[in-house]
């Protein structure tokens, strides 16, 4: 009886959801489910027969880089082979479906909306359950969709189609849950996101470890810990292991409980971790819109380069031995070069895997800038202008960590993944100013994005979320566009076209300067559009 | 007198609303001036305007001698504002935002911030999320009151207050005017601009309705007739300048105009009066009366057949 007064008013706050997420929430369900389809196309392109894919599947399933990012290799079929390439979109699932539940729940709790909701005919679970059920639905839809393309356009079997898109939605649930406790346990929209997605990078970085050595390495079970683990462990197209996604939906199901159990014990807009007091008094360097912005920015600050570091460490430890494997297989190594066309597979991982995160980092620089917006949004804009503060100045407070929190995270991915590599070649000197040289490549392409998202801004500021939605086609350019053979230009649409894969390549500095200048063009046409228009 | 602010045909629309159509007032320097209207008469658009925030579509606004979107900055350093919807970051401690704000502004008076938050009973070491909408407003408040601005821009900032902190805000403003600052109070609540306005503005769909000292405002405006009579009253709605007559028995209840009133005496005593009670609207009625007329106006224009 409880449970379903706790459920009341569920239906009209699930078509709220679906109301404000009309737009978006279609666009990555349709945008996510088209990909294994697309990719199915190419690898029966590329390697038409099945020697041939038996040859790539065993490079693939052998080495160590490769491993780390995509996983293991089950089955050398086409879909085995697009199971595999696409498993990294997981992580992309995990990360919106959090997204999702966190806005529906806590961001709503944070700006007082939910109370207004809780007034009314309204259970308590109810916006919690409306959130998961949509992001569920969401999920499940995705799933639905992505088997549709490959049983459909791709004539691939039914069974392992449905599998890889069922994959996808339990990583997504599961995810979905994880933010739901999230949510519970932290005061704030921005501690419940960061809680969660540091969860889902354990997740990850779990997963990494376990299948970095291989099925026959001693460290394999980790991935057994990790619901991306579980996803990949369904293993579609090579006899599906069905009983697998029981795993997941027992993970949702506990999860979902334990956000049910947390959420009838707190009160509405309180989180459990109790909050502490601050200063009475504001410590003397809090006199500027600069240092207030080093106040808001600097978790986001620590944590990515933290985030990054770690990841630089790992990266690190893995890329020697991407070269050792080969060097006792020029058959193979042929093969693997075929795929980049560069010499030096160490360093082609490198490019490869520092590509990958310039874009992360882009994804930093657009929060960043996005701030300022939703500091303007939330009306916290308005004291800081009606105080003795130019807007540029104001502006130029959040912009600064813009600019300088990526190069930061940048810099600490390059030294920690430089140093460890160096470390395992015993060439620590030679090394480090190589990575380090290839992650901070990237900055001119990241602060491009962040012009963006300040030319949005300052200019048409209600359009501003969609610097998201051109990082996520320049994200899918990089990764995607060589595959699917898209035509050179839309390809050097993206900033990151331009960027020089170094380690190992040619290093251009004039495409770098015009990224910059083109940064700088961008972010200026943000300010005067700021100088001009009504704030609020 | 020199004067502090002065507005007059402001216009500004946001898309097909029109917020402010031809507003004008102004503000003395060293007066508290009252900025009443009902929700969405567009005080806070005004304000906004004022703090250089929104860009004014057409027409002047002066802001202590400057421009208020031209001069922005420089005009900051002598006002302090508080919003009607105060919006503070959650991490921070009130104490923090204060000395933030204050500092942002130009500094601000150790003792009378500490002598103000005891009079609001605020607690400064407190994070910004835990606090209520009313202790928000107290934070904003404190700010503002503590530094040392000639000007004070206040938006309803009682709305969120319990009836003990608005007497001690009421007590603040007072004070305020005692040291011959000036403080623009926007507000609908009119006990609150009767009991600390020396001057008060009226506004209504972005229109100034009236604009004077409470004196000037109540002459302008009908006196409530009461009397019973000796005989059963006659004649009275052919008067020039009555309304709202009411007739029961011998007793006659009535609005006049002030050029009505002589009419209406006349009247009363050629019938014979026993009792007679006369007096002044209330602000309540008086605004009461505005925001009828205006939603009437608008009820008959939407019914008007095209
Ligand atoms: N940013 C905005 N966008 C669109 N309409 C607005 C905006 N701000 C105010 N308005 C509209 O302008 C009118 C005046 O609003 P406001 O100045 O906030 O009134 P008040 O403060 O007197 O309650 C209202 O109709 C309101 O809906
Ligand atoms: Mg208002």
């Amino acid at each position: 009886m409880n449970a379903v007064k706790g459920l009341a008013g569920i239906r009209a706050l699930v078509r709220l959801i679906l109301r404000r997420d009309r737009i978006p929430l279609p666009i990555w369900v349709l945008l996510l489910a088209a990909v294994p389809a697309a990719f199915a196309a190419t690898f029966a392109e590329l390697y038409p027969t099945a020697a041939e894919r038996q040859a790539f599947a065993e490079v693939a399933g052998n080495n160590p880089g490769l491993l780390a990012l995509f996983g293991p290799v089950f089955d050398p079929s086409v879909g085995g082979l697009t199971a595999w390439r696409v498993s990294i979109l997981l992580a992309v699932v995990a990360l919106i479906s959090v997204l999702t539940v966190v806005r529906h729940t806590r961001t709503e709790e944070e700006a007082g909306r939910r109370e207004l909701v809780g007034s009314t005919v309204v259970g308590r679970h109810a916006s919690l359950a409306a959130a998961l059920l949509v992001t569920g639905a969401a999920n499940l839809a995705l799933a639905g969709l992505m088997a549709l393309g490959l049983i459909v356009v791709q004539d691939l079997p039914v069974g392992g189609s449905l599998a890889l898109g069922l994959a996808f939605a339990a990583a997504g649930c599961t995810s979905a849950a994880v933010a739901a406790v999230a949510a519970q346990l932290t005061q704030g929209a921005g501690a419940a996101r960061g809680l969660a997605i540091s969860v889902l990078g354990l997740a990850f970085l779990l997963r990494l470890a376990g299948d970095v050595g291989g099925e026959e390495g001693g460290t394999s079970w980790l991935s057994w810990l990790s619901p991306f683990g579980w996803a990949q462990q369904v293993r579609p197209f090579a006899d599906e292991r069905w009983w697998v996604l029981g795993l997941a939906a027992g993970a949702f199901v506990a999860l979902a409980a334990v956000a049910y159990a947390l959420s009838s014990r707190r009160d509405v807009g309180a989180g459990l971790l109790p909050p502490r007091d601050g200063p009475a008094v504001a410590p003397a360097y809090l006199r500027s819109p600069l240092a207030l912005a080093w106040r808001l920015h600097r978790g986001l600050l620590l944590g990515w380069t933290a985030g990054f570091a770690a990841v630089g460490v790992m990266i690190g430890s893995v890329t020697g031995t991407v070269t050792e494997m080969f060097t006792d297989n020029p058959q193979l190594q042929a093969i693997f070069e075929q795929l980049g066309g560069q010499a030096g597979l160490a360093d082609l991982y490198l490019s490869a895997v520092l590509s990958l995160l310039g874009l992360a980092a882009a994804g930093y620089a657009v929060q960043a800038v996005l701030w300022l917006r939703s500091e303007e949004t939330a009306a916290r804009a308005e004291p800081v202008l009606s105080a003795q503060v130019d807007r540029l100045r104001w502006a130029a407070g959040h912009l600064f960590f813009a600019l300088v929190g990526p190069a930061v995270a940048l810099t600490a991915l390059g030294v920690a993944a430089g140093v460890v590599h160096g470390a395992n070649t015993g060439d620590v000197r030679g090394e480090l100013p190589r990575v380090l040289a290839g992650a901070l490549a990237q900055l001119p392409a990241v602060w491009v994005l962040a012009g963006l998202a300040t030319a949005l801004f300052g200019l048409l500021p209600r359009l501003a979320p969609l610097s998201w939605a051109v990082l996520a086609v320049f994200a899918l350019l990089t990764l995607f566009g060589e595959v699917l053979q898209l035509d050179r230009w839309l390809l050097d649409v993206s900033p990151f076209a331009h960027v020089p894969e170094l380690p190992g390549g040619e290093v251009s500095t004039t495409p770098l300067v015009w990224l910059v200048v083109l940064a700088a063009a961008l972010a200026a046409a943000g300010m005067v559009g700021l100088r001009r228009r009504d704030v609020g | 007198m020199r004067e502090a602010i002065s507005v007059s045909g402001l216009r500004k629309s946001f898309g097909r609303t029109q917020a402010l159509d031809g507003l004008a007032f102004s503000v003395r320097a060293g007066e508290v001036h009252g900025f009443l209207g009902p929700n969405g008469a567009g005080k806070t658009t005004t304000i906004r305007i004022l703090l250089g925030l929104l860009r004014r579509d057409a027409g002047e606004a002066r802001l202590l001698g400057g421009d208020p979107w031209r001069d922005a900055v420089e005009l900051h350093r002598r006002l302090a504002y508080v919003p009607g919807d105060v919006a503070l970051w959650p991490n921070l401690s009130g104490g923090e935002v204060i000395d933030l704000l204050g500092r942002l502004r130009g500094g601000l008076d150790p003792r009378r911030r500490a002598e103000l938050l005891e009079r609001f009973e605020l607690d400064p070491k407190k994070k910004c999320r835990a606090y209520s909408t009313g202790n928000r407003q107290k934070v904003a408040l404190v700010s503002a009151l503590a530094s040392g601005a000639d000007l004070l821009l206040l938006d309803e900032p009682t709305s969120g207050l319990d009836p003990l902190m608005k007497a001690v805000f009421r007590e603040c403003v007072t004070e305020e005017q005692q040291r011959s600052r000036t403080v623009l109070l926007s507000s609908h609540i009119l006990a609150e601009v009767e009991a600390v306005c020396d001057r008060v503005t009226t506004i209504r769909d972005g229109r100034t309705v009236e604009s004077g000292t409470l004196a000037e405002l109540r002459h302008l405006t009908r006196t409530s007739v009461s009397a019973e009579l000796e005989a059963p009253p006659v004649g009275f709605s052919e008067l020039e300048g009555v309304h709202d007559l009411q007739v029961e028995g011998t007793t006659v209840r009535c609005q006049v105009d002030p050029e009505g009133l002589d009419g209406v005496l006349r009247r009363l005593t050629t019938a014979g009066v026993r009792s007679l009670t006369s007096q002044p609207p209330t602000l309540e009625e008086l605004f009461m009366r505005h925001y009828r007329t205006g939603e009437a106006a608008a009820r008959s224009r939407a019914e008007t057949p095209r």
